[in-house]
């Protein structure tokens, strides 16, 4: 089943500015699906549509087999979680987590229950009667949370929720979203801007880029089969190295060396390998390249080199002795990836 | 923080002796019997006349028609001064919610119209003013008193400047919590505001307890007289009689004071807070 189906959105604003141009995509029952991009990309513009608090230009949002579009945020069964937070500052954290159920006209002794519940879940029924300014980061993120779980939502949406705590806290309360999400068996979005977040939180990553959608794909499928160079780039932390290069006969041209490849395909191209997948050897088939900086980053190191006129970085461990000098950059030609050198679209 | 030392409280004692000693003068004058102060002028101790002059000055049946007690233009006075500043704040809140959060054509040339009005204080507009007041069949009333006064740009621009200073996301979550404009306004954005509030309630009540021209052409029957009008009644009967009744006026001019000290002592922590504090 689907929980949500967003067919063919476009936005676009008054003044002519599309931030949304036409995207589809379905979240499965239970699934957690992270809108990942750069600033500007559509993707926060895309989770506000859902949520209600954009209007949708053209297209459809379908949430539980009906039509949204011309709902309130209250109608359509929906909870979000804000990057700020958005707590009431006045009202106590019960009071924060009991507001949209009041409004809603729940009986009281069942407020009461669900609040009570989200609490226990949450490890903050010792704030309940504090007030927001009371709470630390972590704690104020967490009410947050409760007050999206109490409403009992058909998904939940995560507007880049941890980018204002700190980087240790970050991790932990990444890792609790996904036990929770888990634990509820409710489909989620999630946006956020952190390629690391996506790619650990994720069961579907949709890569936005300009308002359209660059790939769809399991965190697997967009970091080892990126659709453009876009992904490519966007993915994984260094970067993917992304060389040109030309296809003819005698194989993969590379800064005036030449490597052997199997591609039909015939001319310029783009040439991606991730710095974790290549290695540098002291001699051997591959490319020839000069170390220029070592980076040590404790388990691993990152190595700099240069490439003809291109900077590649490999990635290695750090039990690996430190190279230096020219050396030979090595890989297996299923790490290579190629990409159209005039659309960035994978070859 | 930095050491106190003797300079700064000798500054600031000054500055107690310069405002508060004319008060208490004032107030000590008020004790003494009124021929007294006419033959050697201010006093400055306390005599023996305060329970009385007091007593006379809140229960004497004044005016030429008995009808005015100090005590009814203490109430005229309260009336006019709450009715002045919540009338103001009430209206100017809503005015600002409107111009904050609702995207109406000419949402902000209708705010700057609303802003060039404090070009027009009431002494400009006074005649047209009355004659709408008038023609309403406002006068003598305390709807006349109040109402045509209320309307408040600085009021409206504060609110506005607050108003703009509360994160959107506190409107979109409580969109999605259920709560419409009316729950939004007055279950998120009032209780955010009371610092605000406060602090425009002690400023408007003190401008409207302190009101003189609009009461003295809007009303002239004697039951709506204001304390700040009584004063002057007390000297201005006395004339032609023997001597007039100093002690009287000054303790009419202090127990015109008493009310906007005790709102500004009750109000003043709300009021720092509203100004150096933004609790979001």
């Amino acid at each position: 089943m689907t929980t949500l189906r967003i067919r063919d959105a476009v936005k676009r604003y008054p003044n002519g500015v599309e931030a949304v141009k036409g995207v589809s995509v379905d979240v499965g029952d239970g699934e957690l699906v992270v809108f990942v991009g750069p600033s500007g990309c559509g993707k926060s513009t895309l989770l506000r549509m859902v949520a209600g608090l954009e209007e949708v230009t053209e297209g459809e949002i379908e949430l539980s087999g009906r039509v949204v579009n011309a709902l309130e945020p209250a109608d359509r069964n929906i909870a979000m979680v804000f990057q700020n937070y958005a707590l009431y500052p006045h009202m106590t954290v019960r009071g924060n987590l009991a507001y949209g159920l009041r409004n809603r006209g729940t009986p009281k002794p069942e407020i009461a229950a669900k609040v009570e519940e989200a609490a226990r879940m949450l490890q903050i029924a010792e704030f309940l009667d504090r007030r927001p300014s009371q709470l630390s980061g972590g704690q104020r993120q967490r009410v947050a949370m409760g007050r999206a779980i109490v409403r009992d939502p058909a998904i939940f949406l995560f507007d880049e929720p941890l980018s204002n705590l700190d980087a240790k806290l970050r991790n932990q309360m990444r890792l609790e979203i996904k036990k929770l999400q888990r634990r509820l068996g409710r489909a989620a979005i999630y946006v956020t801007h952190d390629q690391v977040e996506a790619m650990t939180l994720a069961d579907r990553i949709v890569v936005l880029n300009g308002g359209r959608i660059e790939q769809v794909g399991t965190p697997t499928e967009v970091y080892s089969r990126p659709a453009s160079t876009f992904v490519a780039s966007f993915i994984g932390a260094p970067p993917m190295n992304l060389v040109d290069a030309q296809l003819d006969d005698d194989g993969l041209q590379v800064a005036g060396q030449v490597v052997a490849h199997d591609s039909a395909h015939r001319g310029p191209v783009t040439l991606g390998i991730r710095p974790e997948r290549a290695h540098l050897v002291a001699g051997g088939a591959g490319l020839d390249i000069e170390v220029a900086v070592v980076e040590e980053l404790g388990a691993h190191r990152l190595i700099h080199a240069h490439l003809g006129g291109h900077e590649v970085t490999v990635a290695q461990s750090a039990d690996e002795p430190v190279p230096a000098g020219r050396m030979v950059l090595s890989f297996r030609p299923e790490d290579l990836h190629l990409f159209d050198r005039g659309t960035g679209v994978r070859i | 923080m930095t050491r106190v030392r003797l300079t700064d409280h000798l500054v600031l004692i000054l500055g107690v002796l310069l405002m508060m000693g004319p008060l208490v003068v004032a107030f000590l004058t008020s004790t003494h019997d009124h021929v007294e102060i006419h033959r050697e002028g201010m006093q400055f101790t306390l005599g023996a006349e305060f329970a009385e002059t007091y007593a006379t000055v809140l229960t004497r049946e004044g005016g030429f028609t008995g009808e005015i007690t100090g005590l009814l233009m203490t109430q005229n006075s309260l009336i006019l001064g709450i009715g002045f500043a919540v009338g103001k704040i009430v209206i100017s809140m809503l005015a600002a919610y409107a111009i904050v959060y609702y995207r109406f054509p000419l949402g902000t040339f209708f705010f700057w119209v609303i802003f060039s009005t404090l070009l027009l204080p009431l002494e400009v507009r006074i005649l047209p003013s009355y004659e709408v007041a008038q023609q309403l069949g406002l006068l003598n009333s305390y709807t006349g008193l109040i109402v045509p006064l209320i309307a408040s740009a600085t009021g409206t621009f504060f609110f506005r400047q607050f108003f703009k200073s509360v994160p959107d996301e506190l409107l979109e979550a409580a969109r999605i919590d259920g709560a419409g404009p009316v729950r939004f306004f007055f279950e998120i954005l009032v209780p955010l505001s009371r610092t605000m509030i406060a602090a425009i309630f002690i400023i408007m009540f003190v401008v409207g307890w302190n009101q003189y021209l609009w009461p003295t052409i809007m009303t002239t029957e004697e039951q709506y007289f204001t304390l700040v009008r009584g004063i002057k009644n007390v000297m201005q009967q006395m004339i032609g009689a023997d001597i007039p009744f100093y002690n009287e006026a000054l303790a009419m001019a202090v127990l015109a004071m008493l009310p906007p000290a005790v709102v500004i002592l009750v109000f003043q922590r709300m009021f720092i807070k509203g100004l150096v504090e933004q609790e979001k």
